[in-house]
């Protein structure tokens, strides 16, 4: 064994966003022996993965690698976790960086055993954001059950009543609603941002009546509602009426490779779907699903099984063609929807029960820039200047791509991050 | 050490409301050893206080009784002690209430009819906790005799030349192993590179130029052009690797397993051990043994695999629909060989090819894949390969017929300025037939999209093969491991080396060697590059980790190795066969030499074990199988109808936070199931089971991951392994009159914790039917 040190450490690495992304970059470099920093905006890791039931193609949970992230960061003294905190600025230069922090308050400390008593006094209820408000949530609440770290939150929204009867029912004083927003001051050497991605707003896509219609759900919702700690605990059922549904249209491109939307592919979409018709299959065995596309993208011989696999089932159809109008029928919430058959050039007409729109991922810093020296392509993704160095873009802060990629990605920008701070 | 016990008990979170704590405490008490409760232990206060036991040399051996392992992890840790966590909130009174078990009255205590089986549960982890600390001992990390940082990679190409500048500015020493007679790959063949960069609008000069003027510029990167490695014996951070020029046979090269139809002899019989040695020598005459360690060898610490791809050949019955014995009709790779050279003209007769057709899929109207190997870039090179045409002729015009057309993500941007081009015709179509008609080619395609039928007349037509992986014709890397000289399991893979996990894809089967660029999958020279880059962290990593003797992903900084009683090894060669990694070699006779820097301590080799001589630091036979014993089981003589008791052993990795999950949501379950959790399915030794029911427990159940070709498991095979023990122990336990159903194996996934109480109780009611253990009370 040799003490010598090739890669002298010095300073320390700040990585904006706890997403499976931001895990795998902040867990990568703290394994090389360089400190981290890792900021969520949240109140807990695991960022866009922890909403989903499964991966594609292996159809395993992402709990699971998130889980072995979470023991390899416990284990870890290199890395400090800070929650609920967002970047307020960045200044200075490769090697050299002034970073301020902002962090809101959880009103619940350290002391939290997660023990729930909190839960189940408080009365004030409010729309839960990680099942994208198709339920309701306690004021008083743990994100999700494998959240970390597993600590509750108090919600500003909860009432006098009942942030007094939170603070009496907690027996270890860990509610304290004096705390207050903080700022802290960071000096790192190097920052990579995994600031990743939102749903596109399906709203904004008005010809596909999302909003207006109820039984028009997006991809992402689809993906909460099969997931067991879901709104419906697992279950994938129309929002108008519960009913389980027959037939289920997916409008793929929903706002990618649109002039007037996201003109890029979001390239996860066409996957997503067709894992979701796996969820839909599961549940129901004889349920139609069809799949509206301009081209599956479905490359690779992983992914292109996948889809083999799904095209021998005779139940799911496949039809070439952009969805370009919608309307709910009158009285039972059915969804009609017109498309084009770029095929046979001819219009398709299709009531189905339930349509699902394949809406893509709009890169976080195109929402909510950073206030740091970066470069942005025309859509918001954060362009890397390896010459310059010191601040990287890692996972779809960078680019559409799935979740091998990003962390392929992010693996690489750790180590982009340490040789910034490698004296050579 | 000089142990010095102490348990500690929380009675916070209901665990003081639900159990009786007197009696709790009465169980290390009578074991002389001392007992501290406190209502809130992961408070400041509740962590000083064993801190300040610690520190007065008080206890340096200690059993909490709290919550779950998993949580609060990081507040008890306290330095050079041992700790066990008994489990008494997630794993005994969430999922158990008092309004399901009601406790007992002060006359129900005495007599033979009640028992409290949420109380027996708690008091039985208290007693496997204690039992624990006293077996296992504080790790000491490994170290190595000697000891390289050097980083060899293997291929010269872009992906190569990347991971080789990024190891070397991060202050490494890197070799450039390249089998040709220069560095560049086969993108310094390319006429142009595809655009990454926004506008994504013109074509750019190959990349490869400068990576190679970069190179030189570092001192710490040495090629080595015309050569390959021979063999890489030894482990991370001390393997040792020969090398010699291509087509050279020198001695050191790597010996190969037999294939499996030789083990099989002349009267049809597997051979026997002695005549599969003899075999083996033959085999691999002339050749030194993988433990005979090349003197003139040099050190190396890891290994980046980056040995590209070949062009897949399209030939055969299946194209003979597309033309292929046509000499116009070529690869996209021919095409661009002549691109590279020159104007675009025809093989068959030099003259200029201005009507270009580009077949993307061969599937006709029965099959939409692309070619074999295509990933995403055939489409990509089609697009690039189009431009060409036009940038040769401005009256040229090429055609691109797909299925569909795979530019993912912001290779969107590229596709979409082709489409400006109005020589270049891009359509969905299934591609019917190519014929010579003449002096030109006849392109006939369905369903496409400019109307029902589609003929064009071309100069020449491009078909759209894949990127083969090197990995399918040769092992490359080499290794001399007794398990073989490549990756296992490739098959799995499409002979790709890529990595099963989608959260950790650079894990591979073999610890230290890290695979990267088109060898993985098909890749442009971009993601290759990126690619590397990653591949290079991991090198590091992996050498700095071993360089601390601490285990890499996924028991990252684990500082146990495994251990062998080497006086009792029967040479039986099951760990170094059953090993995921290939650890372990063994010798001519077959004893095990194990290589600790290779070993990820899944314990599979412990599991594997028929004598039971493998064990770990902090994890051995002994601890398990102590903890088993110290299962209460009640018998008759204690009640008149006694509680059944099973064993489960859990994967730590999925099943156990799914059984935390279960406690959480306190989803009631049989409160009659001891778990012990361990490092993996693989590493669980039949002997705890076989235990366990010769004690009286009733059944065993074993809990691990999903297997097969997409299997979860963190250690590749450890649940497979696990499954097929379980099986074979079935006849044993026949032999003993024993049921075959009272040992079960179960998948599950993490996320699934809603079918667990469901699984543990279905095992319950079926041993139960079957009646108590015929041995319980002997």
């Amino acid at each position: 064994m040799t003490t010598e040190n090739f890669a002298p450490v010095s300073g320390s690495i700040m990585v904006v966003g706890g997403g499976i992304s931001g895990l795998t970059t902040a867990l990568e470099a703290a394994e090389v022996g360089y400190e981290v920093f890792l900021v969520e905006k949240e109140a807990s890791l695991g960022g866009r993965v922890s909403q989903l039931k499964h991966y594609f193609p292996k159809l395993c949970p992402p709990t699971c690698g998130l889980e072995i992230n979470y023991k390899r960061l416990k284990d870890n003294k290199n890395i400090k976790v800070l929650t609920m905190s967002e970047v307020t600025s960045v200044e200075g230069n490769p090697g050299d960086y002034t970073v301020t922090l902002k962090t809101s308050p959880r009103y619940v400390n350290e002391n939290c055993t997660a023990c729930g008593e909190c839960a189940m006094v408080c009365e004030t209820e409010i729309s839960n954001d990680f099942n994208f408000g198709m339920d309701r949530k306690k004021a008083a609440y743990l994100p999700h059950n494998m959240a970390f770290p597993q600590r509750y939150v108090m919600d500003p929204a909860m009432g006098t009543d009942d942030r007094d009867k939170v603070k009496e029912v907690c027996k270890y004083n860990a509610v304290d609603f004096e705390m207050e927003e903080k700022n802290i001051n960071l000096k790192v050497g190097a920052v990579v941002w995994n600031t990743g991605w939102q749903p596109y707003d399906a709203t904004k896509i008005e010809n596909l009546g999302f909003g207006r219609y109820q039984n028009i759900v997006t991809n992402m919702m689809l993906e909460r509602m099969a997931s067991l700690n879901g709104p419906t605990t697992g279950k994938i059922i129309r929002p108008s009426d519960g009913k389980a549904p027959e037939t289920i249209a997916f409008a793929q491109c929903a706002g990618s490779r649109d002039e007037n939307h996201l003109t890029y592919c979001s390239y996860i979409c066409c996957m997503a779907s067709l894992k979701h018709a796996t969820y839909l299959r599961t549940q129901y065995p004889e349920a139609k699903i069809y799949i509206y596309y301009i081209d599956l993208r479905t490359p690779g011989r992983k992914y292109e099984n996948f889809y083999a696999k799904l095209k021998e089932d005779k139940n799911i159809f496949f039809v070439k063609g952009k969805v370009a109008e919608v309307s709910e029928e009158p009285g039972n919430g059915n969804i009609n929807l017109v498309a084009e058959d770029t095929i046979t050039g001819e219009k398709v007409r299709q009531t189905v029960e339930m349509l699902v729109l394949a809406t893509g991922m709009q890169p976080t810093a195109a929402i909510d820039k950073p206030n740091a020296d970066l470069q942005y392509n025309a859509e918001g993704f954060i362009v890397n200047d390896f010459s310059k160095g010191g601040m990287f873009a890692a996972g779809c802060a960078n680019k559409p791509a799935d979740v091998v990629t990003s962390n392929q990605n992010a693996t690489g920008m750790a180590l982009k991050a340490i040789q910034t701070l490698v004296r050579r | 050490m000089d142990k010095k016990y102490g348990v500690y008990i929380c009675t916070g979170c209901g665990i003081g409301d639900t159990l009786d704590m007197e009696a709790l405490v009465d169980v290390p008490d009578e074991e002389g050893v001392n007992c501290t409760t406190h209502p809130f232990l992961c408070s400041k206060e509740g962590v000083e206080l064993i801190q300040k036991d610690v520190d007065d040399g008080k206890v340096n051996a200690m059993v909490i009784g709290a919550c779950s392992r998993r949580v609060n992890f990081d507040v008890f840790k306290f330095d050079n002690c041992i700790i066990e966590r008994a489990n008494l909130r997630e794993g005994v009174v969430w999922p158990h209430s008092r309004e399901k078990y009601p406790a007992l009255t002060e006359d129900q205590k005495d007599d033979e009819e009640h028992f409290d089986p949420i109380q027996m549960k708690a008091e039985d982890y208290i007693k496997m906790g204690m039992i624990r600390v006293e077996k296992v001992s504080l790790p000491k990390p490994y170290e190595t005799e000697s000891f390289s940082k050097k980083i060899l990679i293997l291929g010269g190409g872009v992906t190569g030349m990347s991971a080789a500048l990024d190891a070397a500015k991060t202050g490494y020493e890197v070799t450039i192993v390249e089998k040709t007679a220069a560095l560049g790959g086969y993108a310094a063949k390319l006429r142009s590179q595809m655009p990454v960069a926004e506008p994504f609008e013109t074509l750019q000069v190959p990349v490869v130029e400068s990576l190679i003027q970069e190179i030189q510029g570092f001192s710490n990167i040495d090629v080595r052009t015309n050569c390959e490695v021979a063999r890489i014996a030894g482990q991370p951070g001390e393997l040792t690797v020969t090398f010699k020029t291509p087509g050279e046979k020198i001695p050191f090269d790597v010996p190969f397993p037999l294939p499996e139809e030789m083990l099989i002899g002349e009267d049809g019989k597997e051979l026997d051990a002695e005549a599969a040695h003899a075999k083996y020598l033959e085999y691999n005459e002339g050749r030194e043994d993988i433990l005979q360690l090349d003197p003139n060898g040099e050190l190396y610490g890891a290994v980046i695999l980056a040995a590209g791809w070949r062009p897949a050949k399209i030939e055969g019955e299946a194209y003979s629909h597309l033309g292929v014995d046509i000499a116009d009709v070529i690869s996209n790779d021919e095409f661009e060989m002549i691109a590279a050279r020159g104007k675009i003209v025809r093989p068959s007769d030099g003259k200029e090819a201005k009507n270009v057709v580009f077949i993307q899929s061969p599937g006709k109207k029965e099959d939409d894949a692309d070619f074999d190997y295509a990933g995403s870039i055939t489409s990509m090179v089609a697009l690039k390969q189009a431009k060409y045409v036009r940038e040769d002729y401005s009256d040229g015009k090429a055609y691109i017929i797909y299925q569909h057309m795979r530019t993912p993500g912001l290779a969107e941007y590229f596709y979409k300025n082709i489409q400006q081009d109005d020589g270049i015709f891009m359509t969905k179509g299934a591609v019917t037939q190519v014929t010579s008609q003449g002096d030109s080619l006849a392109v006939t395609a369905e369903n496409t999209l400019l109307g029902e039928n589609l003929a064009i007349k071309a100069d020449m037509v491009v078909v759209a093969g894949g990127m083969v992986p090197a990995t399918k014709d040769d092992p490359i890397i080499n290794l001399a491991y007794r398990q073989g000289p490549g990756f296992r399991d490739n098959d799995i893979f499409g002979q790709y080396a890529d990595s099963n996990y989608i959260c950790f894809p650079y894990e591979t089967q073999r610890t230290g060697v890290y695979a990267a660029g088109a060898i993985r999958r098909a890749m442009t020279i971009e993601e290759s590059m990126e690619d590397a880059t990653g591949a290079a962290l991991k090198a590091i990593q992996c050498i700095e980790s071993s360089n601390r003797g601490m285990a890499v992903h996924p028991r990252s900084g684990d500082m146990t190795y495994p251990d062998f009683f080497f006086q009792r090894c029967t040479q039986c060669k099951r760990c170094t066969v059953e090993c995921p990694f290939g650890a372990l070699d063994d010798d001519a006779k077959g004893t095990p030499k194990a290589n600790p820097t290779r070993c990820r301590r899944c314990g599979t080799c412990m599991g594997a074990c028929p004598e039971r001589i493998i064990s770990f630091a902090d994890y051995t036979i002994d601890s398990i199988g102590s903890q088993v014993k110290a299962i209460g089981v009640p018998s008759e003589d204690d009640y008149d109808e006694p509680p059944f008791r099973f064993l489960a052993l859990i994967c730590e990795n999925d099943a156990f936070p799914a059984l935390d999950m279960v406690g959480m949501n306190r989803i009631d379950y049989s409160p009659n199931v001891r778990f012990i959790p361990v490092r993996c399915l693989g590493s669980v030794n039949t002997i705890w089971i076989k235990d366990a029911l010769a004690q009286g427990l009733d059944g065993a159940i074993l809990i691990g991951c999903k297997h097969g070709d997409d299997y979860q498991c963190h250690f590749m095979k450890g649940s497979e392994l696990a499954e097929t023990r379980v099986k074979k122990i079935g006849d044993a336990l026949s032999s003993l009159a024993l049921e075959e159903e009272r040992v079960a194996f179960a998948e599950i996934a993490i996320d699934e914790y809603d079918k667990l109480p469901e699984i543990i109780n279905a095992f319950v009611d079926e041993v139960e039917a079957m009646g108590p253990n015929p041995f319980k009370g002997f």
